[in-house]
């Protein structure tokens, strides 16, 4: 394998890996957002909201 | 000044304060971040080829600071189990629960560079030496740490366990750093941070700082967006275990 082939698949590891942390954070993201939005549209609210509660997104 | 400074901190202390401050900070950090890797692997493809490495030089260039952030993150979960242990500080288990999975993909990269550049240039993809054997032990470190996370349904009880342990494992990181000076190692001495200054020739080591900087800002940027969806995570355990209790009640 030249040394060029070594680079090469470090910086597509690399690349993989750096994205695949990004995928993993925005799909936990999306999912949590969905959970709370159910919650929410079925009435239940945080103890620590005061009445009327107002979704925190952040 | 200082107690501004304090008045702030302990601001964001407050977990809904936090997910307002971050959701602010997040476009500028991630926008931040990809200058920094356009220019650093801009300067990284242009810097000059190594006189006895050749082009597996550049491997150097995400190698170190993946190697670098393996150990700032564990440091950054050491920091919080303190706060966990010490102050409970609302934020601090959330933080160090957050930087686990993160600190493990970059250990994993700095393993995995490092035995790609180890194979040209040592004529073996891995040996069991100090520092190698030293990161291996760090990544599966974060692995325990990940799956005792994941284990324990009680997020107070985990937090506890999680800090002592990274606490007891935080001797690893003196052992990474200094395994090269106290044993006989096939890993080369520190080149950068070194007492009597870095001997990287500036045409390598801009390139490789401005990479490093790119690298803990992705670091911090996946950090904080992790750290806000432990907190909604939590919430929504929270109101489900609120809804269970009205249905009951």
């Amino acid at each position: 394998m030249s040394h060029f082939a070594y680079v090469l698949i470090s910086y597509a590891a690399s690349a993989f890996v750096v994205l695949a942390l990004v995928a993993w954070v925005i799909i936990d993201q999306r999912a949590r957002k969905a959970e709370l939005a159910a919650l929410e549209s079925r009435g239940v609210r945080r103890r620590s909201d005061s009445a009327p509660a107002k979704a925190d997104h952040g | 000044m200082i107690a501004s400074i304090a008045a702030f901190l302990t601001g964001l202390a407050n977990p809904t304060r936090f997910l307002t401050v971050a959701g602010r900070l997040m476009p500028w950090m991630i926008g931040v971040t990809a200058l920094l890797f356009a220019v650093g692997l801009y300067l990284s493809f242009q810097a000059p080829e190594d006189y006895q490495q050749g082009m597996t030089v550049r491997i150097m260039f995400i190698h170190v600071p993946s190697a670098w952030l393996a150990m700032m993150c564990y440091t950054v979960m050491a920091i919080a189990a303190i706060g966990t242990l010490v102050w409970r500080h609302p934020l601090a288990d959330v933080a160090a629960k957050a930087a686990a999975p993160i600190g493990a993909a970059f250990t994993f990269l700095a393993l995995l560079t490092g035995s790609l550049w180890g194979k040209p240039m040592w004529g073996t993809w891995w040996v069991w030496d100090a520092r190698l054997t030293s990161v291996f032990v760090l990544f599966l470190m974060y692995l325990g740490l990940i799956a005792l996370n994941r284990a324990m349904d009680d997020p107070a009880r985990s937090a506890r366990v999680s800090a002592i342990i990274i606490l007891v494992g935080y001797i690893n990181i003196p052992i990474i750093k200094f395994s090269v000076e106290w044993w006989n190692t096939l890993h080369q001495p520190a080149s950068v941070m070194r007492l009597d200054g870095p001997t990287i020739h500036p045409s390598l080591l801009y390139p490789l700082l401005v990479m490093a900087l790119a690298f803990s800002m992705l670091f911090f940027t996946l950090h904080f967006a992790a750290m806000r969806n432990e907190i909604w995570r939590r919430r929504v355990a929270s109101m489900r275990r609120q809804a269970a209790r009205s249905a009951r009640g």
